[in-house]
């Protein structure tokens, strides 16, 4: 019997995950501004889950930013996308498993142009076998490490130290899900739940006890726009998207904000702040900042990762309203500590957004 | 040369942009940055299908085409499957092969961000790499991000990050072996007479303009600080 109705579509936007064998890359974003959610990742796949994970360090970027900011033409990083795959056959592995949305978003376009437009394929062979003498397949399954962690979101429920609930008032917390727009906008069926209805992160937040807040502006940009925020004179762009969405959720009082791609969680986070500077408003309770998570930081919160060693000292919008909240066992001493115990001195505190309410 | 038409009409995405637009305007009702600009994707879409060598002429001259954010919300609820983001990258790709794009004060930001991003993929290996991400250019980074980079060594080793190190890890070193072979795609594929182009325009309107250029990493030159910063407000303003 066919599925009809909702589990009609549904069924249409499951995506193929890989079970084993990742093969990682990392993200010019992520590895940058939260480089302790990488090294989160690759601890869950690792040592809670048993999976195999490999890095290749001859990657590079896929140097999506600069396409999409035309610095870099078409034909260059279709290329550059095809020695990215050629390294990861040259050692034995099919699953491509990026860790940033833009270059998720660059590997899909490519694959589905070379899929309608075989000769841009063949071209793009021609000029990696002539600049490197390299031959490239392409992967046997692409997913987003988002998309991983939300395969496994039920095994790591069942290891989890502590719940996405409220220990003060016992109800579920109150989460906003941001998704990066290249994840499932430009093609939709390649995301869980597709661009309307996304569940990578939803997914997450329900399996590990939380609450999951539907406002008005749940699915606007966060701004990034590439050129609307890499060149000053535009970053009126890119602020205004953010504020846009954190008036449209503050009704709703968020406890925190996770999000999937690398850049939003950069601008959901530093445009608090600068929102703050400039407006002294603040969106959070008490004054406070709404926290925002990557989903490598909620998963290893839920298993009782150290916050520290995670890297969540390095938001600017401070993060330890919710550790609070969730009942987490955390030294707040230790934050600003290198590792080896020294003092590091403290940042300076912002001028409006507070701190430890 | 070719009509502009055409040669807009031979790049992919172009093609896979524009299935014949009914100006219903949801395009135009999703986009961020028609919130903030004076900026219709739909008129994008419209005027590209006329076909018109001097309408196109004029885009490629004009500041609308460098508005976009390339979110691609519009591709997501275009009930004809059009793109008009995709248009706006076959638009900008052709504003640049034919040197157009320094005629616009958003065209113009092309320098900043070659010399920024489209440098730092053959010095490092990333778009973004941890030593540019000075607060003097980005201040929203705020005093956190300064004692990360004041601490850097320390803070992450911490969280298990290779900073500069040799082997897998966040913000390893990218092997000069590694780096040469991406240097030989952009030579073989266009990348580097792309960024040639882009700073021998520059140059020749920062001269017309009477504003020194610098070399080719300058990022404090009299231009780059001008297009990097310059922001006429009244006349970007959405209307």
């Amino acid at each position: 019997m066919k599925p009809e109705g909702k589990k009609r579509i549904w069924s249409e936007y499951q995506k193929d995950i890989a079970d084993d064998k990742f093969y990682f890359v990392r993200s010019c974003i992520r590895q940058t501004f939260f480089p302790g959610s990488d090294t989160t990742f690759l601890k869950i796949l690792r040592e809670v889950l048993g999976k195999d994970v490999y890095e290749n360090p001859d990657h590079t970027t896929c140097t999506g930013i600069g396409y999409h900011t035309e610095v870099v033409p078409f034909p260059t990083i279709q290329t550059v996308v095809a020695r990215n795959f050629a390294l990861m056959r040259e050692k034995g592995y099919v699953n491509y498993t990026p860790s940033c949305v833009t270059s998720f978003g660059i590997y899909t376009e490519i694959l589905e142009t070379w899929h309608h437009f075989p000769e841009e394929k063949e071209k793009t062979r021609g000029y990696l076998k002539k600049a490197t003498g390299r031959e490239f397949e392409e992967p046997e399954n692409l997913a987003h490490t988002s998309d991983v962690l939300y395969k496994f979101r039920n095994e790591i429920a069942a290891k989890a130290k502590y719940k996405l609930i409220n220990k003060h008032t016992g109800k579920p917390l109150k989460v906003v899900d941001h998704i990066g727009c290249h994840y499932a906008k430009m093609f939709p069926s390649k995301g869980v739940g597709g661009a309307e209805y996304p569940q990578v992160l939803a997914g997450l937040v329900e399996a590990f006890g939380g609450e999951v807040i539907d406002y008005p502006e749940r699915r606007h940009c966060c701004g990034f726009g590439f050129r609307q925020y890499f060149v000053q004179a535009n970053r009126g762009y890119s602020i205004s998207a953010s504020k846009k969405k954190f008036e449209s959720m503050e009704p709703f009082q968020p406890d925190f904000i996770i999000t999937n791609c690398p850049g939003c969680n950069y601008f959901m986070d530093r445009w608090q702040y600068a929102l703050g500077e400039m407006e002294g408003k603040t969106y959070g309770q008490n004054g406070e900042g709404i926290p925002v998570l990557t989903y490598e930081e909620v998963a290893g919160l839920v298993l009782g990762f150290d916050p520290w060693e995670m890297g969540m000292q390095m938001h600017q919008t401070d993060v330890e309203p919710l550790l609070r909240k969730m009942g987490v066992e955390y030294d707040p001493d230790k934050k600003y500590k290198g590792p080896n115990g020294e003092d590091l001195g403290k940042p300076m505190s912002p001028r409006f957004v507070k701190e430890n309410a | 040369m070719g009509k502009l038409f055409d040669r807009l009409n031979s790049d992919v995405r172009f093609v896979e942009g524009i299935n014949g637009c009914i100006n219903c305007g949801t395009c135009t009702a999703i986009c961020p940055a028609a919130e903030v600009y004076d900026y219709e994707p739909r008129t994008i879409a419209n005027l590209v299908q006329m076909r018109d060598d001097n309408v196109i002429e004029e885009l490629l001259k004009s500041d609308t085409i460098w508005y976009c954010g390339e979110c691609m919300s519009c591709k997501t609820r275009c009930p004809r499957n059009n793109a008009p983001g995709l248009l706006i990258q076959a638009l900008r790709g052709l504003s640049i092969e034919t040197g157009l794009f320094v005629e616009s004060e958003k065209g113009r930001q092309q320098l900043s961000l070659k010399r920024m991003l489209g440098n730092s993929i053959l010095e490092t290996g990333y778009c973004v790499h941890f030593d540019h991400t000075e607060l003097s250019m980005f201040p929203e980074l705020g005093p956190v991000w300064q004692w990360v980079r004041d601490n850097r060594e320390k803070v992450l080793a911490k969280v298990g990050a290779n900073y500069n190190g040799l082997g897998p890890g966040a913000m390893r070193k990218i092997s000069k072996e590694n780096l040469d072979e991406l240097e030989k795609i952009f030579e073989v594929t266009g990348g580097m007479e792309w960024f040639e182009k882009i700073e021998s325009d520059s140059a020749r309107k920062a001269a017309e303009m009477g504003l020194e250029k610098g070399d080719a990493t300058d990022k404090k030159s009299e231009y780059f600080t001008h297009v990097y910063k310059h922001n006429n407000a009244e006349k970007h303003r959405r209307k």
